[in-house]
């Protein structure tokens, strides 16, 4: 890590928690730099739907008077954090970057709000995303488009997009997202930090707005391995306000992070790595073939090995979501809460409000899953699409019989040009094809960044485990990390981040 | 119009009805199905609600135990097959509803195939029994009060999320008496398993009524049309009189039935068109992904049934078997709830017709303090002749109100039994007093003696203060008219 | 650009039934971009057919979680000021809305 006085946002989120829980430093002045370097970014960057200032430096107050007072203030101890704007924060806006929300304070908070809160961390802000959720670029967003910090003309990627820039840009250390279809993964990689999408349950979607319900997953942002360990030991564990809970507490991820891979079987995924899928862009297949060269130089033994279902992930991804979210965003009718749009009949105003409120993506899909959904296309749609899943399960457990964990790249392409691929919904959609398949599982996977692209621009490998195998996923990750050439030297707001930089 | 009276099995001579309802009942949990907020009635607009009840972004239900618990109890007392089960989402938009989508049970309900018994004996399948929630009540607003017409409604989410069992009876009701016995046994049960209050007036029972009817004898089903806003079993019987004859009308002037969801006009007398089939809702049904599936142990279960009371059927077999009635008969004593206090006092050797009886006529308001030793006593005294039929009504009266000894509380009201001399003599006197009606009597025409049947027997009852026993003034008056 | 067979998968009339149950209302311009979008995309689900997956069992849920139950008592209730403070229009204490045709289902 670079000189925390000359670059203060640089530095990790378990640094900062032990410098402030020894009193080397206090929670209010950590809390200023890093405010300091969004008032000085935020305007180009556009990580965040809303800066909570005030709120922070309360908190921030708050951990320091625990300090001085002798009390415990929490392994994120004065961390300050961001908050994709799709978790509910009490009496604080929460838009999903949707106008359809406008005005709607939550009347409580997120399960993951109120552990970070327990833990010590500052929530500095709500991160912009896709509209719901929705989208691969951080373009869909009623607030305006958010531009990767290590190149302005880029996407961050998406549809965490606020979050991973966030992070990346140094505005703060960590950072939480959702992940659906990779909106965690995705962006990390564009973004080049780590993203952790964990296993479906390991933490309570309690207060996430739903996109996709059998899908959605809460995971950190982080610019080291470590620091996405002890943000998921804090969040996670068993929640009984979700029924989709896992009913065990978090797993310990920091003390397994310096055992390596000695011994482990380690499998590249075929069908998601390039020979057999167009569209892997040669620069990312290098890096993958680097990294697991890397791994095994580290003692694991590396193969290629096949999981044939998950070519079928996209197309049973782009019916299973949409389906879910036709129903999860029905709510939004203006009746309860956010925007209504008056007409003279109950009927009217929903169909007034909803076809006012929804951006084009979010229609789009509410569209497509509600077909998926009707009468005489259920079971060639939305029944054969569950049917899949099976399959994908299926085949990953086979594969799992010879191999602890499998590999990919995280995302085709490095981070792509802002407007490159708004026109047509469906070159979109496959970026997600590396990252849909752990969602489809419900299997935890992370986007670790490994060296930079052609372009400059950041490359991530993704490393895919069985349910509740993060404690073995991260290790590997560790690994890669420290084995990991050169990234991109703005990330962490190390370097200026310039408009119009490498491959412009 | 007398259609409410109709009791016939042909509501229209040479056609069947044929009849299925559908019941939700709201169950007596302390909590809504998927949240902590209370099920209370009434109570002040949007006071028992939470996050999930309101359907607002993020929150997530999780199922309340107790009414899965009740879930079962109603499965068991209707003779399901309890299972495995999963919750489904059903989507249509409407403001009462706060997510759009209503949590329910579709393809995979908690209850399968079990049947109900009517008081007669006759049983009606039932086809599934599941869990769903309940709905918000809106109320509308200016322009007269009527949906149709301008003005606005108002939400209110209190009812939003209470959990219900809906209980979908198969097609076996022939009549509109069949299907208001149906309601009354089945709330009956519900009310004796402790799973639902079962009142129809404040809505926490409510009945769909599906009607379709086809020729005497002709083996195929017609087209059927589902009634709802029914409120109260006189309601339903009306509907079903008035659903059958419009049908029968449309297929007697050469008309085909549409199938259609209709609603009952209960100030009107009749039903009117709310859809057709095709303008049916597309509810896309799916999965709850919210929810995990419920898989009740073969040991939760078995407890459950253990738990369960004597259920009204049972009680009026028992009651039937110890009186030597039927079923039928045995039916309003279970119904007032006094099997018990009957079978008791039967088996203490009190009469099995006269308690039946009292119960019928005279213990409609309650039995109150009125054990069943002091039954028993009270019917052996009657029986032997101690006590006339009325005298036995007051004491009983007493009995009820205050409890005591039957012999006492008799004593107290100088109820002693009449001395057959002191009757004899007043029944000469009377003859002497009224030769005329006398004579009348004893003439040989019937009519005439029942006429004075009658008078004679009054003016002993009223000499006697109402304390001759009837029986014995009936037989010392053929005595004196034959002797 | 040749002729897509995609365009068959899905009507301009299908869509306006779609949206018409999701409550949505589009333009003509709207109905038409959205068919061909959505028509991509059902194609590239195309893929599914050729799958026989007559002996597979849906998954549902990721997790083989069942029987996650609460105790039937009674929680913390929302504070009816705050969650009508964020509600578009109210009146006595409840959501108003415009009148409200036909009846639930």
């Amino acid at each position: 890590m670079s000189d925390p006085v000359d670059n203060p946002s640089a530095t990790t989120a378990l640094d900062l928690a032990a410098d402030i829980r020894s009193g080397a430093r206090s929670a209010r002045s950590v809390l200023e730099e890093h405010l300091a370097t969004i008032e000085a970014r935020e305007d180009e960057v556009h990580a965040f739907n809303l800066v909570l200032a005030d709120e922070a430096r309360a908190a921030a107050d708050a951990v320091d008077a625990r300090v001085a007072g002798g009390q415990d203030p929490g392994p994120l101890a004065g961390v300050p954090v961001a908050l994709k704007d799709n978790m509910c924060t009490r009496g604080v806006p929460t838009t999903c970057s949707s106008r359809i929300l406008e005005g709607w304070r939550p009347p409580y908070d997120a399960t993951v709000v109120e552990r970070l809160a327990a833990a010590g961390a500052v929530v500095v802000g709500k991160t912009n995303l896709d509209e719901f959720a929705m989208g691969s670029s951080t373009e869909n967003s009623a607030f305006g488009v958010t531009r990767n910090p290590l190149d302005l003309t880029k996407v961050p990627g998406g549809s965490s997009g606020g979050s991973a820039a966030a992070v990346a840009a140094g505005f703060t250390p960590v950072a939480l997202g959702s992940d659906t279809g990779g909106s965690i993964r995705q962006p990390a990689a564009l973004c080049g930090v780590v993203g952790v999408k964990p296993t479906y349950g390991a933490v309570s979607r309690y207060g996430l707005v739903a996109f996709a319900s059998s899908l959605d997953q809460i995971g950190p942002f982080s610019r080291t391995v470590a620091d996405s360990a002890l943000m998921l030991e804090v969040i996670g564990g068993h929640d009984r306000r979700d029924s989709t809970s896992i009913p065990e507490p978090a797993p310990d991820l920091r003390s397994v992070l310096d055992r390596g891979v000695e011994g482990l079987r380690i499998g590249i995924i075929e069908e998601l790595s390039g020979d057999g899928l167009e569209g892997i862009a040669v620069d990312v297949r290098a890096r993958l073939h680097e990294a697991a060269a890397a791994l095994e130089a580290a003692g694991a033994t590396v193969a290629t090995t096949s999981v044939p279902s998950t070519v079928y992930g996209l197309s049973a991804y782009y019916v299973v979501a949409p389906a879910e979210a036709s129903s999860n965003l029905a709510r939004y009718d203006g009746v309860r809460f956010g925007l209504r749009v008056d007409a003279p009949t109950s009927g009217d105003m929903h169909t007034a409000t909803r076809t006012a409120g929804f951006g084009d993506e979010v229609k789009r899909r509410i569209m497509l899953g509600t077909y998926a959904l009707s009468a005489g296309y259920y079971d060639a749609y939305y029944g054969k699409s569950q049917k899949v899943r099976t399959l994908i399960v299926e085949d990953f457990a086979r594969a799992y019989q010879d191999f602890d964990l499998l590999l990919s790249p995280t995302a085709p392409t490095t981070a792509f040009p802002i407007g490159a691929k708004t026109a047509d919904p469906m070159t979109m959609y496959l970026n997600d094809v590396c990252t849909i398949p752990s969602n489809l599982a419900g299997h935890p996977s992370m986007s670790v960044p490994f060296g930079v692209g052609d372009d400059g621009m950041p490359v991530g490998v993704q490393v895919l485990a069985p349910a509740t195998g993060e404690p073995t996923m991260f290790r590997a990750a560790a690994v890669l990390e420290a084995a990991a050439p050169p990234g991109h030297p703005a990330v962490g707001g190390t370097a200026t981040g310039s408009a119009g930089g490498a491959g412009a | 119009m007398s259609d409410d009276t109709a009791t016939a099995t042909e509501i229209v001579p040479g056609w069947e009805t044929v009849i299925g309802l559908e019941v939700h009942a709201e169950l007596a949990t302390a909590t809504k199905l998927f949240c902590a907020a209370p099920n209370q009635f009434g109570g002040e607009p949007n006071t028992n609600i939470d996050p999930v009840s309101l359907g607002l972004p993020g929150s997530l239900p999780v199922l309340n135990e107790q009414a899965v618990e009740l879930a079962i109890r109603v499965g068991l007392s209707l003779h399901c097959r309890v299972q495995r089960s999963v919750f489904a989402r059903k989507n249509y938009f409407y403001p009462d509803m706060p997510k759009d989508f209503q949590i329910s049970q579709f393809d995979l309900p908690i209850n399968e195939e079990g049947w109900l018994e009517l008081a007669d004996g006759r049983r009606v399948g039932i086809e599934r029994a599941h869990l769903e929630e309940d709905t918000g009540k809106s109320t509308h607003v200016g322009g007269g009060g009527r949906i149709h017409e301008a003005g606005h409604s108002l939400v209110d989410y209190n009812r939003a999320g209470v959990p219900l069992i809906e209980i979908v009876g198969a097609p076996d009701l022939r009549s509109a008496e069949d299907a208001r016995a149906y309601v009354s046994e089945l709330r009956s049960i519900l009310v004796a398993i402790g799973a639902s209050d079962g009142k129809m007036e404040e809505g926490s029972m409510r009945v769909d009524c599906n009607v379709s009817v086809r020729p005497v004898g002709d083996p195929e089903l017609g087209t059927r049309c589902e009634v709802k806003n029914i409120n109260s079993l006189r309601s339903l019987g009306r509907a079903i009189v008035y659903e059958a004859r419009r049908q029968v009308d449309l297929l007697t002037s050469g008309e085909r039935i549409e199938q259609q969801t209709r609603h009952w006009n209960e100030d009107e007398g009749r039903t009117h068109k709310l859809r057709s089939k095709e303008e049916a809702f597309d509810y896309r049904y799916f999965p709850e992904p919210d929810l995990v599936p419920v898989d009740p142990s073969a040991e939760w279960i078995e407890s459950v049934r253990a738990a369960l009371p004597m259920l009204p059927r049972v009680r009026r077999h028992r009651l039937a078997e110890a009186a030597g009635v039927d079923t039928a008969t045995a039916a309003l004593t279970v119904e007032r709830g006094m099997d018990d206090l009957a079978v008791e006092a039967m088996a203490a050797g009190a009469d099995p017709g006269r308690v039946l009886v009292h119960v019928e006529n005279n213990l409609a308001d309650g039995s109150g303090s009125l054990t069943a030793d002091s039954f028993a006593a009270l019917v052996a005294m009657e029986v032997g002749g101690d006590l006339t039929a009325t005298q036995a009504k007051t004491v009983l009266a007493a009995l009820v109100a205050d409890g005591g000894d039957p012999a006492e509380v008799a004593a107290g009201m100088g109820f002693e039994a009449m001395d057959d001399g002191a009757l004899e003599a007043i029944v000469d006197g009377l003859i002497a007093q009224f030769p005329e009606d006398w004579a009348a009597f004893t003439s040989g025409d019937e009519k005439e003696r029942k006429k004075k049947s009658g008078f004679f027997v009054g003016q002993i009852m009223k000499a006697t203060s109402g304390q001759a026993d009837g029986r014995v003034v009936n037989q010392l008056l053929a005595r004196r008219a034959n002797g | 650009m040749t002729e897509r067979i995609s365009r068959s998968r899905i009507s301009r009339s299908e869509v306006a039934h779609v949206a018409n149950l999701a409550r949505l209302s589009l333009t003509d311009d709207e109905l038409e971009a959205f068919t061909g979008q959505l028509a991509d995309v059902l194609d590239h689900a195309a893929d599914l057919e050729a799958l026989d997956l007559d002996d597979v069992e849906p998954m549902i849920h990721p997790l083989p979680l069942r029987n996650v139950l609460r105790p039937d008592v009674v929680g913390e209730t929302s504070d009816r000021s705050e969650v009508l403070a964020s509600a578009p229009s109210v009146e006595d204490e409840q959501f108003r809305v415009p009148p409200v045709l036909g009846e639930a289902p």
